[in-house]
């Protein structure tokens, strides 16, 4: 938008439909910062309405027609010049022409195929925004709002435990075991780590959570990883036919679900490392892939049953009791 | 309005064999450096010092050994593991050579504090080296620890278990 500007101008504002009751989200910028935005699945129809209010009432504001575009892009960080739309769907909101006073345009694109997940990375993004655009001679008004994407799977039907056993020869061998190989993102590893050949004096054990993302293709890929957490599962030496539980919750951690070759474009993965340091602060570790995904909220009760539920809990009082009674008897 | 709650209970093992579990640990390992002593007169004078070594890694043929060893003698060990093996090896004692130069107030490489130090340091060096897996692979580092004598023309080999 133009300072200089002796004309009319106008702001527009993008107003999803049940934005008050519509789900919003934290998601990382680019610069480490976290925001909140509407959250919406694939499939799911993006409606709602653009305001155009003119900057001073008065004047008209002539423009080269109004539109309302739903785009899903690719942006790698090397080259940002180039951004690859893998969804790009465009509505026409007016016809070139004039508005004499502030207007609201009615948009709508019925089921919109979101195959991505909303991904903000060391050096790839990929984002979903809705773009309202009032095209003028000479400098076009237009606003992005972003929304953010999550896919959803079902519990993997097949999720076979990772089981094995590894060492240096006549030195160190364990037998470490992880119960699943599909973890959804709240839930636990529970596992353990049996040593069956101990002959080196051993401090300490920890399992670290690491995150690679990859990008580029051919000779050209590059792998970014960061250590997402650190979990000591061990402190001291084990003798031979130990059993050292691991549990742990990876509701605390910062994690997106597992990426494979996003459009042909990064992937993102994860790894559980386990790492044993002995007495002399050598490493010792082992590498092992995970699949991370992401499991949909279950709404299992009413709205009306859990606000009742949710006074009862912060008043305790006869009257909240009876809400609550009153919502189970229109349950039934 | 709870998901359903996550099966956390610990997986099966083995109970473990009491007598694993209170037995000596398969990885007992301990070197001592001690008892310097200086041989020789004059020019020709030079420090050595007393390894001693206990066991019960199978990979060293004695359980226990005693052999005396001088720096020149590190300074060997450590380059033959530096070339041969792909361990990156920990630093000697500093070789102090100013101390070797004449018109000293003290004892220079013959004063008890320095030999102290080195002695500590050497001791460190060993339990460093002797600890890892692929240094215990290598001849020098048996024929160090173990051998009367280190006969520095021998053929550089790695150890092969039965």
């Amino acid at each position: 938008m133009s300072f200089f500007s002796f004309g009319q101008s106008a702001e527009i504002d993008i107003v999803l439909k049940d934005a008050e009751t519509r789900k919003r989200v934290e998601h990382k910028t680019e610069d480490g910062k976290k925001d909140k935005y509407f959250l919406l699945y694939d499939g799911e129809t993006v409606s709602g309405n653009v305001n155009v209010t003119l900057k001073n009432p008065g004047k008209r504001l002539e423009h080269q027609g109004i539109k309302m575009e739903f785009i899903g892009q690719i942006e790698l960080y090397y080259d940002r010049g180039n951004h690859h739309e893998f969804v790009s769907l465009v509505k026409d909101l007016a016809r070139p022409g004039e508005l004499t006073q502030s207007q609201a345009f009615d948009f709508e694109f019925t089921h919109v195929e979101k195959p991505y997940e909303s991904y903000t990375g060391q050096n790839v993004k990929l984002r979903y925004f809705l773009r309202a655009t009032v095209s003028r001679r000479l400098n076009d008004i237009s606003k992005e709002m972003d929304i953010v994407v999550h896919t959803l799977s079902t519990y993997p039907e097949l999720n076979s435990s990772i089981k094995m056993e590894v060492g240096i020869e006549d030195c160190l061998h364990i037998e470490f075991e992880y119960n699943k190989s599909k973890y959804h993102l709240k839930d636990v590893i529970v596992g353990k780590i049996y040593f069956l050949l101990v002959r080196l004096k051993i401090r300490h054990m920890e399992i670290d959570i690491i995150k690679r993302e990859t990008t580029g293709t051919g000779p050209n890929v590059y792998h970014e990883n960061d250590t997402i957490a650190k979990y000591e599962i061990m402190d001291g030496a084990p003798v031979r036919g130990e059993s050292i539980p691991i549990r742990l919750f990876l509701a605390g951690y910062e994690m997106t679900p597992t990426m494979r070759d996003i459009n042909k474009k990064y992937s993102v993965r994860y790894y559980l490392n386990l790492v044993l340091i002995d007495e002399e602060e050598r490493r010792y570790f082992k590498q092992q892939e995970i699949t991370l995904w992401r499991k949909g909220d279950i709404v299992k009760k009413s709205m009306s049953h859990q606000a009742a539920i949710a006074s009862q809990r912060f008043k305790g009082s006869s009257s909240a009791e009876k809400a609550l009674a009153q919502a189970q008897a229109k349950e039934q | 309005m709870a998901d359903t709650i996550a099966d956390t209970r610990r997986l099966f093992s083995k109970p473990q064999n009491l007598n694993d579990a209170y037995g000596p640990p398969s990885n007992f390992l301990e070197i001592d450096v001690s008892n310097p002593e200086t041989v020789g007169v004059g020019r020709t004078r030079f420090t050595t010092y007393e390894i001693r070594l206990k066991t019960n890694l199978p990979i060293f043929k004695l359980k226990e050994s005693r052999v005396r060893r001088r720096y020149s003698d590190f300074e060997w060990l450590r380059g033959e593991l530096e070339r041969d093996s792909k361990v990156v090896v920990p630093p000697l004692p500093g070789k102090a050579l100013f101390r070797q130069l004449p018109f000293r107030g003290d004892d220079g490489i013959f004063d008890d504090s320095f030999i102290e130090e080195r002695r500590a340091g050497l001791e460190q060096f060993l339990n460093k080296v002797a600890g890892h897996p692929l240094a215990q692979n290598e001849r020098c580092l048996h024929m160090f620890l173990q051998d009367e004598s280190v006969d520095k023309t021998y053929t550089p080999s790695k150890i092969r278990q039965a």
